[in-house]
């Protein structure tokens, strides 16, 4: 069941220069949300962005019936929803999509830039298993990461940034951690990040999930506009067979 | 509960409202469930259907514009003997005025599947989209050129016998001469406009937005132009019309109304506001209320 709702913003923080999380609250209680899946928000008065914009989820509180998610001020509609304030109201359909796999025995967790915001609810789902998960974030520099702290709480993690502010210096797929074993890699960010991910996944024969986030109009498997080209089906909504695919499954 | 007053028709159809949803922005209405009763709604009208299964063009399909977006969907669809044994036993019921979309590349095709709808007992019209380009034609849309458009009509015509809609394109230099060889050749009613041939690109990557570089635009930006070809072609054709483009209102229902829309197809809006109909319906009953209409029929027309 997918719903449509008013959710009150009942906090909104900056997280860095381009980044900001909303808490989300919902006035009846939620469904359950799984890891992966995102929310589609309304954002008005933006002529030039007449459609929702499709946001993953980064966190839900199930006690106080919120969820949260984390913005990158990117373009038009993410610029106007930056500027919204405590207590206003957004219309969001929610929750789209399928989720990441939640049964692995030891997976590492891959997040680039705003992308890992999604990463943080999975970590939580196999933390509350009683699995720690590896957590492993890019970034261009230390001012772009976020949340790291909270981050530590359900995960083991490690950081590499290009210009080696904080962590490891190089890319992800440079990161010693890629070295140790794991029996799935789960990744969200810029596709040539997933790619190299992928690939590296690929090569040490380990199954790879990644998190598309293709151009969508509806969100719910209506339009056919989200596609992405599969080996086994062809065209697939990402939006409904996604936004979560085996690596190897998608033509890329 | 349901309005009288709302309730209107499209010459044999019989509608709770004159409401109907656009082909191919409401998928086969049950991805609308959680949202909206589709028994509410006056009809749906499904995705584009063609006689084989299509793959559509590649990524990427959208591009938003200033009031609206261009689609490149191009007609992914699993074709017509799917859509009998698939989607058809699951839709069935759902609303009494389910209509299938009909496209094609050959009259060949368009004959073969309107031929297979017609045996499907609770479909009681198609909307046959001549927008599509004729293979046989060198491309050419059957739509954009009075001849083809009656040909392809006059075919369908005769292998199809319930309500038969025609929907035009409004890339044409006449549109008024087009429906009425349309008119002529057979059709029941017009459903009018298609998409807006028209085109988006990224000043920064110095590229068009979508891969196939032009698309069809649709949603508010196209509603003056669409209010303009219902009315051209509704004051000169003696079968009802229906009016598409750029719903996101009663109000702007009651526009088409009024330049002579019989009844109405919401189709972008539904992305931006999946229980966009309800709203609406409830919002037409209130118009109603406050202009002390018997029925909503009653503007017809009157412009
Ligand atoms: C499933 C999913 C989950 C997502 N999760 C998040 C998230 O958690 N946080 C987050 O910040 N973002 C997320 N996104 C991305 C987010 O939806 C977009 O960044 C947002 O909609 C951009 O809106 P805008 O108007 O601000 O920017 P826009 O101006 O629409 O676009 C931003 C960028 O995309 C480019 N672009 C525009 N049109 C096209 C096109 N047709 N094809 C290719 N590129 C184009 C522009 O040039 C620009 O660089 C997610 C997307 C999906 C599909
Ligand atoms: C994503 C998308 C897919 C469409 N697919 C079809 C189709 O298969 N057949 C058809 O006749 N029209 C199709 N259309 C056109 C719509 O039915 C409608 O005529 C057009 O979008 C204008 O109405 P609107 O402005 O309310 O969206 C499509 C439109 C969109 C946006
Ligand atoms: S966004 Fe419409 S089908 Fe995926």
């Amino acid at each position: 069941m997918k719903y449509q709702r008013e959710l009150v913003v009942l906090r909104k923080e900056n997280l860095n220069p381009a980044c900001f999380l909303l808490e989300l609250k919902s006035t009846d209680s939620l469904c359950e949300i799984l890891p992966g899946q995102f929310v589609n928000i309304l954002v008005k008065d933006v002529a030039e962005r007449l459609l929702r914009r499709p946001i993953s989820i980064h966190d839900v509180d199930y006690n106080a019936n919120t969820i949260s998610v984390v913005v990158q001020k990117i373009g038009l509609a993410t610029e106007k929803l930056s500027l919204i304030n405590e207590s206003d109201k957004l219309d969001v359909v929610f929750p789209l999509g399928n989720s990441f796999p939640t049964e692995e025995k030891r997976p590492l967790l891959v997040g680039g830039g705003v992308g890992t915001a999604p990463l943080y609810y999975l970590a939580k789902t196999y933390y509350n298993k009683g699995i720690k998960p590896a957590v492993l974030i890019g970034a261009r520099t230390k001012d772009q990461l976020f949340l790291i702290d909270k981050y530590k709480t359900v995960a083991d993690v490690f950081i590499s940034t290009e210009d080696g502010s904080v962590g490891e210096k190089g890319l992800v797929t440079a990161n010693s951690v890629m070295n140790e074993s794991f029996s799935a890699i789960l990744t969200c960010g810029p596709t040539p990040m997933m790619k190299a991910v992928a690939n590296m996944a690929q090569e040490r024969q380990i199954s790879c999930f990644v998190s598309l986030e293709n151009r969508m109009a509806c969100g719910i498997g209506a339009c056919l506009c989200c596609v992405t080209e599969t080996k086994s089906e062809g065209n697939v909504c990402v939006c409904t067979k996604g936004a979560v695919f085996r690596a190897n499954e998608i033509k890329w | 509960m349901e309005d009288k007053r709302l309730n209107s028709t499209i010459g044999t159809l019989k509608l709770k409202n004159p409401l109907l949803t656009a082909s191919g922005t409401f998928g086969f209405g049950t991805e609308y469930e959680d949202f909206l009763d589709l028994n509410s709604l006056g009809g749906f009208i499904v995705k584009g259907t063609t006689g084989e299964k299509r793959e559509g063009n590649p990524y990427p399909r959208l591009a938003e514009t200033p009031s609206g977006m261009i689609n490149a969907v191009g007609l992914q669809n699993k074709g017509v003997e799917y859509f009998c044994k698939n989607i058809y036993p699951q839709i069935k019921g759902k609303n009494p005025n389910i209509i299938v979309n009909v496209s094609g590349s050959s009259i060949e095709e368009y004959c073969k599947v309107a031929s297979m709808i017609n045996d499907l007992e609770t479909i009681p019209a198609i909307e046959l989209n001549i927008s599509c380009p004729n293979v046989k034609k060198g491309g050419m849309g059957f739509g954009v050129n009075k001849d083809m458009a009656a040909e392809v009509v006059t075919e369908v015509r005769k292998v199809y016998k319930k309500h038969l809609i025609v929907k035009l394109t409004p890339n044409v230099t006449n549109i008024i001469e087009i429906a009425q060889a349309v008119e002529k050749a057979g059709a029941d009613s017009l459903s009018l406009i298609n998409t807006v041939l028209a085109m988006a690109v990224d000043a920064e990557k110095q590229k068009p937005l979508i891969s196939t570089i032009t698309g069809g635009l649709s949603g508010p930006a196209i509603k003056p132009i669409a209010l303009r070809c219902v009315w051209q072609v509704s004051h000169n054709v003696n079968i009802p019309v229906i009016g598409i483009g750029g719903i996101m209102n009663a109000r702007d229902v009651v526009e088409f109304m009024l330049v002579g829309a019989s009844a109405v197809e919401i189709g972008t809006a539904n992305f931006v506001n999946p229980s966009v109909c309800t709203q609406v319906i409830n919002d037409l009953s209130d118009y109603c209320d406050r202009h002390k209409l018997n029925n909503i029929t009653e503007l017809i027309g009157k412009i």
